[in-house]
């Protein structure tokens, strides 16, 4: 076990997955010889060649467009956006190219390819450089989608999604290359579709992914000092969610759901939806949401605070659902 | 005088030509059925004929081998069956049977056959062009010779897709062959109307790619412009974007009407006229290698074949309730 950050446990994923198969290549923007634009590719040029790790031109959608037919020609194919706000250029490859081709061919051709980036808001970038698009990747039957929150998730689940014989959406976190964590050596794989409990409590769960999990974790140490136990539930993969865990909010009987994007058709409503049809009646009171406020980010320091999914707001839903304010 | 006493001493060339006559009046056939068919309501949803541009699928795929690639747009009913799915297969497809090439599910603009190198029938305009470069990346990847030839109509020529595209294919030296059957319109657009470059083949230039323009009614000239561009891929890697000029004398789809606001009754006629069938079948009358007999022979093989598909097709098993959900994902 290694003490890696999140950048380097997806190299390590990224580098081990590729000695272990020669049909994985990673092509993306500046993955080369600029060795990433986060550096997560850093050193792969060197290790594997300009055959494997291809840098393109600015041109999300024909890129995308090339890996889904390279994945039709029996590669694996890592596709990595520089962030997924550029990712929306490449929607038609994703959406109706690499979700929909296995089905509307009969069952004849698999699409194992990993679409991967950054995804949501860093700090002060304003409006188009940062937008959380979970809810919209996640919409689309035939893909799946994963957003790790730690280094060792980030790396097990990345090795598992390149393993899929299905296209793999891997939502990443630019306030997360540089946090650091355990990862095991080697052979870590994490099952697409399992979430985990990253703190057990009794009171009330928070249930979040991706960069809110750290926001969940804050909120549950200051609700501890108020006496509340919060139990912490990471998704880990958003589609397919892990549902047998998500309804362990019968455990606390009380469920906050935070996540980094909007409100409306978020992924927090996918979960209330799923909550309250199999879980109604353990529920001592309505699930709350807490979300990226329901306008285009802000540039100023101070608006994008009050925009963003924070401890003190996780903190605030938690007492409404304990009826404590 | 018999047809073989007159035949030309390159009998190799002369049966190439007569299995091109055969495999455009297939074509012509199966999509004259797949017409009447949608008439009487057993084909639903898009359904693009390919009447009058038999010659560029045709032309094309006879100077491909069985391991190259062929992708298309949603116009693809000729190519799926050059490229040998049969014609029960494509015709049960576009029943949406069970029997069909892509089990029903894909229909008339997604037939696919993995197997035979046919990677579908694509129904976003241009959508499928970096798909076809991607199939020539994982063949050099690989270190095959394969070569794929990816057919799209002028309306594509619009889209960022082709663009982006044509200069990585460029930069990469794919082995790709970009085809570009012109027909002059796309929907009810006339493309001079909406394009500020209308010969096509000059924009290759922007992508220093080597290219070619092509009368598409003549399914020889079709077969010679690919050869080249085939070798020049499958040799020394490098693209090809063809501009072959073609025609399509039906609507845009079943839906649309053939003539109207958008072009003028004379002028399909007078495009008629050039029939890519007719001209080939007289040359090879000319030329002594097929007399009229022959000629009304083949033509009932073939719609001997089509009968039958149709037959096939209609009684064939819609697919079961459960398919429903299988094929959204590999297990």
């Amino acid at each position: 076990m290694a003490t890696l950050t999140y950048r380097d446990a997806l190299n390590q994923a990224l580098r081990e997955e590729m000695q272990r198969d020669s049909n994985v290549f990673l092509m993306g923007e500046e993955v080369g010889v600029y060795q990433g634009a986060y550096k997560v590719s850093r050193g792969l040029l060197e290790e594997f060649g300009p055959k494997r790790i291809v840098d393109t031109p600015i041109a999300e959608l024909g890129f995308a467009g090339i890996g889904v037919g390279a994945a039709m020609g029996g590669l694996r194919p890592v596709i990595e956006f520089m962030t997924w706000n550029f990712a929306v250029l490449a929607l038609d490859q994703i959406v109706n190219s690499a979700a929909k081709m296995l089905y509307m061919s009969g069952g004849q051709i698999p699409m194992p390819i990993v679409f991967r980036g950054p995804n949501g808001a860093a700090l002060q970038l304003s409006s188009q450089h940062s937008q959380a698009w979970e809810s919209w990747v996640s919409h689309i039957p035939g893909l799946k989608v994963v957003a790790p929150a730690t280094p060792a998730d980030a790396k097990g689940l990345l090795k598992s999604a390149i393993r899929d014989n299905n296209p793999v959406i891997v939502l990443e976190g630019e306030m997360l290359y540089n946090q650091k964590g355990e990862v095991p050596d080697g052979e870590h794989i994490v099952p697409i579709g399992r979430a985990d409990i990253k703190r057990e409590g009794s009171d009330v769960t928070l249930v979040c992914h991706s960069k809110t999990l750290s926001v969940a974790l804050k909120a549950a140490d200051q609700l501890a000092e108020q006496d509340v136990s919060a139990e912490v539930l990471d998704l880990r993969s958003l589609r397919p969610l892990d549902e047998a865990a998500i309804l362990s909010v019968r455990k606390t009987n009380r469920a906050v759901v935070v996540e980094e994007g909007w409100p409306h058709a978020g992924i927090g409503a996918q979960l209330v939806d799923l909550i309250q049809r199999d879980a109604f009646d353990d529920l001592d009171a309505p699930v709350q949401r807490v979300t990226q406020a329901d306008v285009p980010m802000p540039y100023n320091k101070l608006l994008e605070r009050a925009a963003k999914a924070s401890p003190e707001k996780v903190v605030a839903a938690a007492r409404r659902v304990l009826y404590l304010d | 005088m018999t047809a073989t006493a007159r035949r030309p001493k390159d009998t190799a060339q002369s049966d190439l030509q007569l299995r091109m006559l055969r495999q455009m009046l297939l074509i012509r056939r199966f999509e004259e059925k797949a017409a009447e068919a949608y008439a009487l309501g057993k084909i639903g949803g898009f359904c693009h004929l390919y009447i009058g541009q038999e010659a560029v699928g045709v032309g094309a795929l006879a100077a491909l081998r069985d391991d190259d690639y062929v992708i298309c747009s949603y116009r693809e009913h000729g190519q799926a069956l050059i490229k040998g799915i049969s014609a029960n297969a494509v015709m049960a497809e576009l029943f949406g049977k069970a029997t069909g090439c892509s089990k029903g599910k894909g229909g008339s603009m997604h037939l696919f056959d993995a197997t035979r190198g046919f990677m579908g029938g694509h129904g976003i305009v241009g959508g499928h062009i970096p798909l076809g470069a991607g199939l020539a990346f994982a063949s050099k990847y690989r270190g095959t010779d394969q070569v794929t030839v990816c057919f799209f109509g002028e309306a594509a020529v619009n889209i960022g897709a082709f663009h982006e595209t044509l200069n990585m294919a460029s930069v990469w030296k794919l082995p790709v062959i970009f085809l570009c059957e012109n027909n002059r319109y796309g929907m009810g657009t006339a493309f001079e109307r909406v394009a500020a470059v209308t010969d096509i083949v000059e924009h290759a230039c922007s992508y220093d790619m080597a290219a070619e323009l092509v009368d598409g009614m003549n399914v020889l000239t079709v077969y010679e412009a690919t050869r080249r561009a085939v070798e020049r891929a499958r040799k020394q890697s490098h693209p090809t974007l063809l501009e072959v000029r073609t025609y399509r004398y039906m609507g845009h789809s079943m839906s649309d009407p053939l003539h109207g606001v958008y072009r003028t009754k004379d002028e399909v006629e007078e495009q008629k006229a050039r029939d890519p069938i007719a001209h080939l079948a007289g040359k090879l009358k000319d030329e002594g290698v097929i007399d009229e007999a022959a000629l009304d022979a083949m033509d009932s093989g073939v719609h001997a074949e089509v009968e039958e598909a149709v037959k096939f097709a209609d009684e064939s098993p819609d697919p079961e309730p459960g398919e429903l959900f299988t094929d959204v994902l590999v297990d």
